[in-house]
C-alpha cells in the first residue's frame, strides 16, 4: 500500500514502541498535541504518558535526559520540534552523546528526530538543513531518508542501533511524497547508499528532498541523451564511499547536490574524497549544486531563488555531461 | 556534627575515604610537579567532605554524576586508586584507555556517569538516569554534583526545571567553593546562596556547612530519602573553599590570603578527625593504621599506573562507534 513519508515515520515509531518496551519518546508537544507535524498523533492514547513524554521547552535537557536514559539501557527517541532548534542542544549532542563510547566504551542508543529542510515558507528558523554541523563530529550517525520506504526502514534501524543517530526527516516530503512500504520489518541498513536511478552520463550524489529534484532533472535531460545516475546517500555518516565510488567509476562525472549551503557542506567533503580516491576515473571537474551562503530566507520568492531544484540541477548536469 | 545513626564503622569508613581522597590527590599533585603527569590536575583539597559525605548517604545501587572535585564520591562508588592513577597517566588501564584524561572518567556499571569538561553537562544526563529509574519503578536515586560556576549555565537551569517538573529522584549537590577558576562568587551570581535558586524550580533548597562531612551526609540522606519516595529533587549547597588553584598550574594568586587562612581553620578532615577522637572512635593507633594502609594503597596505585602500558597508536580509530 502507498503511504506518505510522514505515515512511514509514524509506522516505524509505532511498531518499534510496540516491539520493545524500552523504546520511549520525549519531546515538546508530542503527547496531547501529537507533535508539531502530528507525527505522534494517537501515541499517547496507545502507549501512555510514561512512554510518550511531553517535556518542558528545554532542548538541551531533553537530549541530556535521553542520553541518561540510554546509558541505563533504554531506547529514547527525541523529537526536536524543528531541526533548527537542535543548536540549543548542540553541546549535549557533540560533547556528551557523540564521545561517550569512544571515551568510556558505553553505548548511547539514542535517536534524535530532526524535522529539517525548506520549501514550506517557514523562514530562517524553521527551514534549515543543519546536517553539516554534525557531519564533522565523530561518534554520531546521520541519516536522511528520501522515500517512505527508506523513512520507515531507516528509523527502525536507527532505533535498534547502539549509537546516537540523528534522523533528518524532511518536512517538505512529509505529505508531498507517497510510496510503497513493506508490512512489518523492512530495515534499511545504516551506512548503505542506494542508486535510485541507474544512468551512464553523470553521477548525481544527493539525499533528502534533493533526490526527487535530481530524479526530476534526470527526466528533463533524457530527451537530450543525458542519462543521470542518482545516488541517494540515505546515510550521511558514515558515508557509503563504496557505492559512491562505484558510480563515479562508471560514469566518470560527478556532482553533489544538497539543500544545505554549499559552503562547509557535506558536498565539499564528498568532492574532496572523490578527488583523492577517484581522480583517475574523472573526465570532468566535480560540481556542486547547493544553497548559497546566506541565512535561509523567508519570502517565497527568495526561498525559490535559494533552494536548488530540478532545473538548477539539470543546468549543471548538462554542463558536466558536455564538458 | 549531626551523626544521626551512623555507626562507628561507618564513621571510620568516611574518615578513610576523606583521607584517601586527600592522599591520592596530593600524590598526583607531586607527580605533576615532577613532570610525570601531563595535562591538568584537579584537586579537591579542603572540600572532600561534600563528595564523601554525599556518597556516604547513598545506597549501593544509586548513581552519581560527579563533577571535577568529587574523587571521594567516585572512590566510594568503587572506582579504584589504580584506575584513577592510570587515568591521569594516560594509560591503557585507565577507565578511558587513554582516550580521555585526568578527572574525565566513570563507569556506568558501577553507578558513575563519566564527567566531561563543559560544566553542568552531566546534570541533564543525571536527570535522564533518574527518569529511567522512575519509568522502571526502581527506587534508586541520582546524586548530581556541580560547582557554583556551573550553576550559571543553562544546562543547570534546564536540568533542575525538568527534574522538578517530572518529580525525578535527584539530589543536586553544589560545591560552593567561592571561585570558578578566577571568578569569585560576586561575579558569578547576584544572590548569596546557590540553594536560593531552588525556589525558582519549586524544589527544596538547603545550605549546609560543606566542611562538616556529617552535615553534608545528613542533608543528602534526607534529600535522597524524599527522592526515593517519589518526592522529587532537592538542591543541596555545601559552603566550602577551593584551597588550591583551579588546576595545579594555577597559583590562585587572585584569592586573598586571609580567605585561605580562615578556611584552613575549618579543614574538613581535621575537624572530622577531632570529632572522632572526641567520641573515642579514633585514637593514635587507629590513625596510624589507617595512614599506613593509605600510603600502601596509594603507592601500589602509582606503581601500577607507571607500570601499565600506554594505549597503542594503531588503536586510535577503535571505539568511535558501538557495535
Amino acid at each position: 500500500m502507498e503511504i506518505t513519508y510522514l505515515e512511514a515515520i509514524r509506522q516505524a515509531l509505532w511498531e518499534e514502541m510496540d516491539r520493545d518496551d524500552q523504546v520511549f519518546m520525549l519531546g515538546q508537544d508530542i503527547g496531547v498535541y501529537g507533535g508539531a507535524f502530528k507525527v505522534t498523533k494517537g501515541f499517547l492514547e496507545k502507549f501512555g504518558p510514561e512512554r510518550v513524554i511531553d517535556t518542558p521547552l528545554s532542548e538541551s535537557a531533553i537530549v541530556g535526559a535521553a542520553i541518561g536514559a540510554a546509558l541505563m539501557g533504554m531506547r529514547p527517541v527525541v523529537e526536536m520540534q524543528f531541526a533548527d532548534f537542535i543548536s540549543c542542544a548542540f553541546d549535549q549532542v557533540v560533547n556528551m552523546a557523540a564521545k561517550q563510547h569512544y571515551r568510556l566504551g558505553e553505548p548511547v542508543p539514542l535517536v534524535i528526530r530532526a524535522p529539517y529542510g525548506g520549501g514550506i515558507h517557514a523562514g530562517p528558523y524553521h527551514s534549515q538543513s543543519p546536517e553539516a554541523w554534525f557531519f564533522h563530529v565523530a561518534g554520531l550517525k546521520l541519516v536522511a531518508p528520501s522515500t517512505p520506504r527508506d523513512a520507515k526502514g531507516l528509523l527502525k534501524a536507527a532505533i535498534r542501533d547502539p549509537n546516537p543517530v540523528i534522523y533528518f526527516e524532511h518536512k517538505y516530503l512529509y505529505r508531498h511524497i507517497k510510496g510503497e512500504v513493506a508490512d512489518g520489518d523492512d530495515l534499511v541498513p545504516i551506512g548503505k547508499a542506494e542508486v535510485k536511478r541507474p544512468g551512464s552520463s553523470v553521477s548525481v550524489i544527493t539525499y533528502g528532498a534533493m533526490v526527487q529534484q535530481s530524479l526530476g532533472a534526470a527526466e528533463k535531460l533524457m530527451p537530450e541523451g543525458i542519462d543521470l545516475e542518482v545516488v541517494d546517500l540515505r546515510t550521511l555518516q558514515p558515508l557509503d564511499m563504496t557505492t559512491i565510488l562505484a558510480s563515479v567509476e562508471k560514469t566518470g562525472r560527478a556532482m553533489v547536490v544538497h539543500e544545505a549551503p554549499k559552503t562547509g557542506g557535506i558536498g565539499g567533503d564528498i568532492a574532496a574524497r572523490l578527488a583523492e580516491e577517484a581522480f583517475h576515473y574523472l573526465d570532468a571537474p566535480i560540481l556542486r549544486v547547493a544553497a548559497p551562503h546566506t541565512p535561509f530566507p523567508f519570502s517565497p520568492v527568495l526561498e525559490a531563488s535559494y533552494l536548488p531544484n530540478a532545473d538548477k540541477i539539470a543546468l549543471k548536469a548538462r554542463e558536466l555531461a558536455n564538458f | 556534627m549531626p551523626a544521626d545513626n551512623v555507626t562507628p564503622i561507618e564513621l571510620l569508613k568516611i574518615y578513610y575515604y576523606l583521607k584517601l581522597t586527600r592522599g591520592l590527590e596530593q600524590r598526583v599533585s607531586t607527580l605533576y610537579r615532577q613532570g610525570r603527569i601531563v595535562g591538568g590536575v584537579y584537586i579537591s583539597a579542603g572540600e572532600e567532605a561534600i563528595a564523601v559525605g554525599s556518597a556516604a548517604a547513598l545506597e549501593a545501587d544509586d548513581v552519581i554524576a560527579p563533577s571535577h572535585r568529587d574523587l571521594g564520591a567516585n572512590l566510594m562508588k568503587g572506582i579504584t586508586p589504580k584506575e584513577y592513577l592510570a587515568q591521569y597517566l594516560g594509560k591503557q588501564t585507565g577507565l578511558t584507555r587513554g582516550r580521555d584524561g585526568n578527572v574525565h572518567y566513570g563507569d556506568i556499571t558501577r553507578g558513575v556517569i563519566g564527567f566531561i569538561s563543559p560544566m553542568a553537562d552531566l546534570l541533564p544526563v543525571a536527570a535522564g538516569v533518574g527518569l529511567a529509574f522512575k519509568l522502571r519503578r526502581e527506587r534508586r536515586v541520582v546524586a548530581a554534583f556541580f560547582g557554583d560556576g556551573a550553576s550559571s549555565r543553562g544546562d543547570f537551569h534546564e536540568a533542575l526545571n525538568l527534574a522538578a517538573v517530572m518529580k525525578l529522584p535527584l539530589v543536586f549537590i553544589c560545591h560552593n567553593n567561592q571561585y570558578a577558576y578566577s571568578t569569585p562568587l560576586e561575579r558569578q551570581m547576584a544572590i548569596e546562596h546557590v540553594a536560593d535558586r531552588a525556589k525558582a524550580y519549586g524544589m527544596p533548597g538547603v545550605t549546609v556547612d560543606g566542611n562538616d562531612v556529617l552535615a553534608v551526609r545528613s542533608a543528602v540522606a534526607e534529600a535522597a530519602s524524599r527522592a526515593r519516595q517519589g518526592g522529587g529533587p532537592t538542591l543541596v549547597e555545601g559552603k566550602t573553599m577551593r584551597m588550591r588553584g583551579h588546576a595545579e598550574h594555577d597559583d590562585a594568586s587572585y584569592v586573598p590570603a586571609w580567605m585561605l587562612e580562615e578556611w584552613r581553620k575549618l579543614d574538613p578532615i581535621d575537624r572530622f578527625g577531632a570529632y572522632l577522637r572526641e567520641r573515642q572512635i579514633l585514637d593514635d593507633a587507629i590513625a596510624r593504621e589507617i595512614d599506613d594502609r593509605l600510603s600502601k594503597e596509594i603507592e601500589e596505585a602509582v606503581a601500577f599506573a607507571e607500570a601499565s602500558p600506554f594505549p597503542e597508536g594503531k588503536d586510535l580509530l577503535e571505539g568511535v562507534y558501538a557495535s
